[in-house]
């Protein structure tokens, strides 16, 4: 039987605002993936040390308070560092158009923003898993 | 109110009509939907009569304004007198950007400040902290010392404006600062006038700035509670949020249900620490969120104001009318703003600042129409603004009190929030409380299934939301939105490396000290933190200091 794909949910820095992140690891649940979420306020280092530790194949990262330009790049440098080059790492939160291309070129491979339907990122998983 | 003939007359034509016109009808064009449901879920009939509200007593359930149960307002004239504060949430970069920004926004009319700061502000970090990173002045002004708040209010007399900081777990240092502020201006604390947020429940319910744990932070809050009962008592020492309750995801019911079950633990706690209910009650106050249901809306605002009446004056048995009243702050909902089509958003914040004046507001913050995308610029903002001065001056609705009173729907709409908020009320009483139920996650649970579920609706399209899973076009990128310079977060450090080498640290050491003695003990911290921050001890060493003693808060995770 084929593995499941194995996603950690995580809310970088200091941003409170939960609701996106949790529907989006439901929504991954549901359609048959494994959920971890780390919780709030969690700093690159602990993010990467969880991925690591979990052995994940997705870090879906989800950020409301405009520090996603600092925080993202950050965990995947760190991810970099650690040697770890086959983990999708994708973003979500309120993101504006002009900062994508940086994130993108930074190694986030693909951003959410705000009325991004659940399935949509499910696809997108599945469609781009490394391993 | 009506005669029982008259209600049986109602009820057969009724049957008729429905059997008779409306089959008919509906044999050739059915309805849209089998069934139709407010924005939270109640089922909503075809037709509201007098036979939805026959038992109604007009004297025990809706009063006068200014009256108990207080169900139609909590003033005697309302809008006739005065109309609601339009109070705009602001706050970027540093202090000195931000006292350009409300001295604009007060400028064009604008009748009271809100606060918002960063988010290490909020939680109680110094802008050189480590976890500060790239979140200096984000969401909100950074706030260090005593210093940064001179800047902020520089030029704008504390006697004049009322101003409500949004602030939470250190909410007695900011206050302590304002208070300090205030001061250095001549002003009195007893003239001082705002509202500090300081609801820490929901925080671990819904927002995530706690620092403390719950015992802790409730010390905190009754400190305060009992402080301003005597040395600022124009002061709202707690503003029992809703708002962000239902931003995370919660109905209409579980908002007011939610919120009181919190101010009923805050009431227990205060008469617990000793105070009478009638000496701090009446500086208690509430913040709702405004959604695009518009009469399901005004029903929750009204069942809300009638619920709280009567749970301090059965419950807690006060005495004193000011302790029943539900007075509150609205703003309109953030997360149904689209971050397509957004100019699309103006109409929605229109609807919802129609809701919160319709439901008898005392304060009002509206959304600006580009905040799906990134802080709004001064452009949307005026917009926003505006929206409330054509609510306020033309639209009319202001010119006779609770004008949507005694309509069968939301009559009926009213008492069933009230009911079903109830019930929720009483579960959480079973658990032990709203500290119990949010320790068990019960309440995070409830909000959680009805965020998912709502989110689910959207994406089979049985909800529309205009834009979004219809009427979608092919979009420019949004090129018009405001930034903050990241140059902020440098400058800031700078102005605090400059600060802890200027001030007496010896004098600052000293005070710290004595606040953490009084912090292992019962007396009241104000006097203390009043002390610490006039030695421009920093927000994130008092923090600091009472971290020590009292710990962090742990999450716990709940999926």
């Amino acid at each position: 039987m084929e593995r499941a794909i194995r996603v950690l949910v995580a809310k970088p820095g200091l941003d409170g605002h939960d609701r996106g992140a949790k529907v989006i690891a439901r929504a991954l649940r549901d359609a048959g993936m494994e959920v971890i979420y780390t919780g709030l306020r969690q700093t690159p280092e602990q993010i990467v040390q969880a991925a690591i530790q979990e052995d994940v194949d997705v870090v879906a990262m989800s950020i409301l308070s405009g520090a996603h330009n600092h925080l993202f790049p950050k965990v995947a440098n760190l991810l970099r560092e650690e040697g770890v080059d086959d983990v999708l790492i994708i973003g979500g939160g309120v993101i504006p158009d002009d900062d994508i291309p940086g994130l993108i070129e930074a190694g986030i491979e693909a951003i959410f923003t705000p009325g991004t339907s659940t399935k949509d990122v499910v696809e997108y998983i599945r469609n781009n898993v490394k391993r | 109110m009506f005669d029982d003939k008259k209600i049986e007359n109602i009820e057969e034509a009724k049957e008729k009509w429905t059997d008779g016109k409306v089959k008919k009808v509906i044999e050739r064009f059915p309805e849209r939907k089998e069934k139709f449901t407010t924005g939270s879920n109640i089922e909503v009939d075809r037709l509201y009569t007098p036979a939805d509200i026959k038992d109604f007593d007009y004297e025990g359930k809706l009063g006068f304004p200014g009256e108990y149960p207080f169900t139609r307002g909590v003033q005697p004239t309302m809008y006739r007198g005065r109309l609601w504060t339009m109070r705009q949430y602001a706050g970027f970069a540093t202090a000195e950007e931000s006292n350009k920004r409300y001295k604009y926004l007060l400028e064009q009319g604008q009748t009271g400040l809100s606060v918002a700061f960063d988010l290490p502000t909020q939680i109680g970090y110094d802008s050189d902290h480590g976890l500060s990173e790239g979140e200096v002045g984000k969401v909100g002004v950074a706030i260090d010392s005593l210093k940064d708040m001179e800047i902020l209010f520089d030029g704008i007399p504390l006697d004049k404006v009322s101003t409500s900081m949004t602030i939470n777990a250190p909410a007695i240092v900011l206050l302590a600062m304002y208070i300090a502020v205030a001061e250095k201006q001549g002003v009195s604390k007893d003239k001082l006038r705002g509202t500090i947020q300081n609801d820490i429940l929901k925080e671990y319910i819904a927002r995530g700035t706690y620092i403390f744990p719950p015992e802790s932070s409730m010390r905190l809050i009754t400190d305060i509670f009992e402080y301003c009962s005597k040395e600022v008592p124009k002061w709202n020492t707690i503003s029992i949020s809703g708002y962000h309750i239902r931003e995370a995801g919660s109905t209409a019911v579980q908002e007011v249900a939610f919120t009181l079950a919190n101010g009923i633990a805050y009431v227990e706690a205060a008469i617990k620490a000793g105070l009478d209910v009638d000496d701090f009650a009446p500086r208690l106050s509430f913040f709702f969120n405004a959604h695009n249901d518009l009469l399901e809306e005004v029903a929750k605002y009204r069942a809300a104001r009638r619920l709280w009446a009567r749970i301090m004056k059965e419950r807690f048995k006060a005495k004193n009318e000011k302790s029943m009243m539900l007075k509150f702050h609205t703003q309109t909902a953030g997360s149904t703003l689209t971050a397509q089509q957004p100019d699309n958003n103006i109409i929605r914040v229109t609807i919802q600042t129609l809701a919160a004046v319709l439901g008898g507001t005392q304060s009002l913050h509206t959304n600006s129409r580009d905040e799906a995308l990134a802080l709004p610029t001064e452009e949307s903002v005026r917009i926003a603004l505006r929206t409330q001065q054509i609510v306020a001056y033309e639209s009319g609705v202001t010119e006779t009190i609770d004008p949507l009173a005694g309509s069968y729907y939301i009559e009926s709409l009213t008492d069933k929030i009230e009911e079903e908020a109830m019930n929720y009320i009483k579960r959480i009483d079973e658990l032990g409380g709203a500290p119990r139920a949010i320790e068990k996650g019960y309440i995070q649970k409830e909000i959680q299934n009805a965020a998912y579920k709502y989110q689910m609706e959207v994406e089979s399209g049985e909800r529309i939301v205009v834009g979004v899973n219809k009427f979608q076009i092919e979009e420019e990128h949004h090129k018009d939105i405001l930034k903050v310079d990241p140059e902020v977060e440098r400058l800031q450090r700078q102005k605090l490396k400059a600060l802890r080498q200027e001030r007496d640290n010896q004098l600052v050491e000293t005070k710290l000290n004595e606040l953490k003695e009084a912090a292992s003990t019962d007396k009241n911290l104000m006097p203390y933190i009043l002390d610490a921050v006039k030695t421009y001890a920093t927000l994130g060493e008092i923090c600091g200091v009472l971290r020590e003693v009292f710990g962090e808060y742990e999450q716990s995770i709940i999926l």
